[in-house]
């Protein structure tokens, strides 16, 4: 009689490792996540908090010299690599961020630790944020009105003068830039417009009875002109002497300031205040040099309009696409071939549709609107340039097979029983789908529609090509009708970073705001998608089948 | 005879008269009664495999008709092919007529989803649409266009009574049908189906995922509308043929083998293969 089989199972047979080995890269990925937004996180959002201003005293050998500035980093320099390489240990080395641009020569500077003489942080420093060519660094000596000095020293009163003049300087500057928008803008979109207007007569062959509306514009034009001055030379009125780091006195008129702080001084309330104040200013302020200052509003709105028109479009193509191969078309190979074909689609590089949607879109789409409806621009294009319109139309293109891919398995996971329910009682295929299968099929489109938004708010490479510039002059929207202007170019965040990280005059500056650009452009993909999980999840649960 | 149907279906049975049941001893035969449906001929095939051939009976008005059979035999294509259920299968290929009230529904130009509406059809499986159990009711009603609202609540109303099921249901008319048991969802099922006010039912294995409780219900029910409607039930259930039915078409591999009154055929079926088959010998 032979034994019974008998088989110990070992712990590598028992399954286990897989286990683990599965646990582990779940375990890896999510670490790799949280790491990289923990990490674009705390550069990100480190940029806005009030850092500590340092007078150090180094000696570089031919003198003692004091240098004022944020420290930007620490790094330890090989020094095989330094051109004397000294005791062959790693050399400390500070970055210091100087600012001061125009008047010092480099604004980062690095400091050996061994050069350092003394690092303290004097209360009385103080940093302006200045409107052009960064922050400034010094103390402050006194204030002027034109050319006369009204405030001397930099005490307690000399400093609440100075903040005085800033809100009052910061609400003339509103006051212009409100005169600006509402008024001058569309007084020029208008004149724009007659302009057109004359073109469009003259080509038609009608009367010119245009002059009289002219008129009243262009001296409705002065008159506002002439206010606009008055206000600009109030807001030249004020000036401050500083002294910075190697003890010269410059001069900064207040009208290019936008803020100033002693970081060293503030209390923990102060510091706070002030960050959510720039936390604030970055998200609601356009850009200011060449993009490395200022905030990102125009990149927000940009992204998210594209994005919201791209699902306005993508939705109904996909949808329609998906109903026809799933219901209406003879399953076949055919269909195969262009179930397979839009499969691929997904693959194409972005760059690609980048080139078709110039091609067909831009040029041969919007030229051809153009002759048809905008013949007085001409030679000046109105949508055969790129623009919001075409972004979108591209990006729709990019992202319709997810679409359709992912209503095409909503389609098929209702069960048959349920269709033929319908059609026992009289309904007829059209009324079927749209009231049962397209109710019943409305999450999965939705779950298409969330990987579309999260694959267009990611890609930039095509938008470089079908309308997104480094600034633009205006938002697509704005009070002049007909208040949405798709043909315009905008800004976009994924574009942004770009460009403010590989393409701006002072990389060491912007490094930050890449990475609070990054911060945000995650924020607002998570945002939208999660605006689209929980529509989602409010269908599903409507329409949950019991099991079975 | 009449007393080997034991289920209150035999108060209808005696009070319907003889033509019935044969209450009074006569056999009826499908041919005496009026006919609804008449089957002429009908063979039809799956992509060249044949699963009907020439089929041939007549269901008469107002009686309840059982399918019986073994699996395979192609009852429920029958069925299916009297609401043309079968047209939206792909490779299907249909010979023969079948006439409803003297209209041959196989005709080119026909409106389908208007025969549909005349031949109402329960499914094995309850197939409840995902919203409330008002809207499963008057989902057929809002089809048709032009009811008002006060006449839609009157037909829901009177729907669920004919099915049985208003006493259960009306407090939650505005919840969601799928959260219904399975037998009160084929109640709902069978009350969705008569809402529109059908000539025909068409019942395929309804009972056939209930309980024994269930079961029970939906076959009183089931004799209570055949007073009213035609119906056509298949079941591979001998002894509901014979609780429910008042004629019994036996089928076997796409063959007609045997039609005729419901209890002649189980107590003296004329063919062998009919015997074979009710009395469990295969099947």
């Amino acid at each position: 009689m032979p034994a019974p089989d008998t088989r110990r199972t070992s712990w590598w047979t028992s399954g286990a490792p897989w286990v683990w080995l599965n646990a582990g890269a779940v375990g890896l990925s999510v670490a790799a996540v949280l790491g990289l937004v923990g990490l674009i996180a705390a550069r990100g959002l480190a940029h806005f908090w009030p850092a500590e201003v340092l007078e150090i005293v180094h000696d570089d050998g031919t003198g003692r010299a004091s240098v004022i500035g944020e420290l930007a980093g620490i790094e330890f320099a090989d020094p095989e690599l330094l051109p004397d390489p000294g005791s062959g240990t790693p050399v400390e080395r500070r970055l210091i961020k100087t600012g001061n641009r125009r008047v010092n020569a480099p604004d980062f500077r690095w400091l050996d630790r061994a050069a350092i003489v003394s690092e303290r942080r004097p209360a009385d420093l103080v940093v302006f944020e200045r409107m052009e060519w960064g922050n400034a660094y010094g103390r402050l000596r006194g204030i002027f009105e034109h050319e006369d000095r009204v405030v001397h020293g930099s005490d307690a009163q000399a400093w609440t003068a100075l903040q005085q003049r800033l809100a009052r300087v910061a609400a003339l500057r509103e006051e212009i830039a409100d005169l600006q928008a509402s008024t001058i803008d569309s007084i020029n979109y208008e004149l724009e417009e007659l302009r057109l207007e004359r073109r469009r007569r003259a080509l038609d062959g009608a009367g010119f009875d245009l002059d009289w509306r002219e008129r009243s514009l262009n001296e409705e034009y002065t008159r506002v002109e002439a206010r606009l001055m008055d206000l600009v030379r109030a807001l030249e009125r004020d000036a401050v002497e500083v002294e910075i780091m190697d003890g010269r006195r410059v001069r900064i008129e207040l009208r290019d300031v936008l803020r100033a702080w002693r970081p060293n001084a503030m209390s923990r309330v102060e510091q706070i205040t002030h960050y959510m104040a720039s936390l604030w200013d970055f998200l609601s302020e356009e850009p200011r040099e060449a993009n490395t200052e200022g905030g990102v509003f125009p990149a927000i709105f940009g992204t998210v309009m594209m994005v919201l028109i791209m699902s306005v479009l993508v939705t109904p193509f996909g949808v329609i696409a998906a109903v026809y191969l799933h219901e209406y078309a003879r399953q076949g190979a055919l269909v195969r071939l262009i179930r397979i074909a839009v499969n691929n689609l997904a693959g194409v590089p972005g760059i690609v549709y980048g080139v078709f949607g110039l091609g067909f879109f831009v040029y041969l789409v919007g030229g051809t609107l153009d002759d048809l409806f905008y013949p007085e621009a001409r030679p000046a294009p109105t949508f055969g340039t790129p623009g919001l319109v075409w972004a979108s139309l591209t990006l729709a293109l990019l992202t319709v097979p997810v679409v359709i891919v992912s209503t095409e398995e909503g389609l098929a996971r209702i069960p048959r029983a349920i269709r033929e329910g319908s059609l026992a009682l009289g309904a007829t295929k059209a009324e079927t789908l749209f009231r049962i299968i397209l109710p019943v099929a409305s999450p999965s489109i939705l779950t298409g529609v969330i990987l579309a938004v999260a694959r267009a708010a990611g890609e930039v490479a095509p938008l470089m090509l079908v309308g997104v510039v480094k600034l633009a002059p205006a938002l697509p929207v704005d009070g002049n009708p007909p208040f949405i202007h798709l043909e315009r170019k905008f800004m976009h965040l994924g574009f942004h970073i770009y460009d403010v990280g590989f393409q701006s005059p002072n990389v060491e500056a912007a490094r930050p705001l890449v990475y609070a650009t990054a911060l945000l452009l995650i924020g607002i993909i998570v945002v939208l998608n999660l605006t689209a999980i929980m529509l989602r999840n409010r269908l599903e649960g409507r329409y949950r089948f019991i099991e079975g | 005879m009449a007393t080997e149907r034991k289920d209150p279906g035999n108060d209808r049975a005696a009070s319907d008269g003889p033509a019935a049941g044969g209450v009074d001893g006569a056999p009826a035969s499908p041919e005496r009664e009026t006919p609804c449906l008449e089957v002429r001929d009908l063979s039809l095939s799956y992509g060249g495999v044949p699963a009907l051939s020439h089929v041939s009976l007549t269901i008469p008005r107002r009686r309840v008709t059982a399918f019986i059979g073994p699996s395979g035999c192609g009852k429920s294509t029958l069925l299916r092919c009297l609401n043309r259920l079968n047209d939206l299968i792909d490779g299907v290929r249909v010979s023969g007529s079948v006439t409803l009230n003297g209209m041959d529904i196989y005709r080119r130009g026909v409106d389908v989803a208007d025969l549909r509406r005349r031949v109402g059809m329960v499914f094995q499986q309850p197939n409840p649409f995902p919203k409330s159990v008002y809207e499963n009711v008057a989902y057929g009603l809002r089809l048709q266009r032009g009811i008002a609202r006060s006449e839609m609540d009157d037909r829901v109303e009177w729907s669920l009574k004919s099915a049985a099921l208003w006493d259960e249901v009306r407090d939650r008319l505005n919840e969601t049908a799928l959260e219904l048991s399975g037998g009160q969802q084929q109640r709902l099922m069978i009350a969705r189906a008569i809402a529109v006010r059908p000539d025909v039912l068409l019942l395929d294995e309804p009972a056939s995922a209930l309980d024994p409780i269930s079961t029970l219900r939906i076959e009183e029910l089931i004799h209570q509308l055949g007073a009213e409607y035609t119906i056509a039930i298949v079941t591979h259930n001998m002894q509901q043929a014979a609780r429910v039915s008042d004629y019994t078409a036996f089928l076997y591999m796409g063959e007609l083998v045997e039609f005729g009154n419901t209890d002649g055929m189980f107590l003296n079926p004329a063919k062998q293969q009919t015997e074979d088959y009710i009395t469990g010998r295969y099947g």
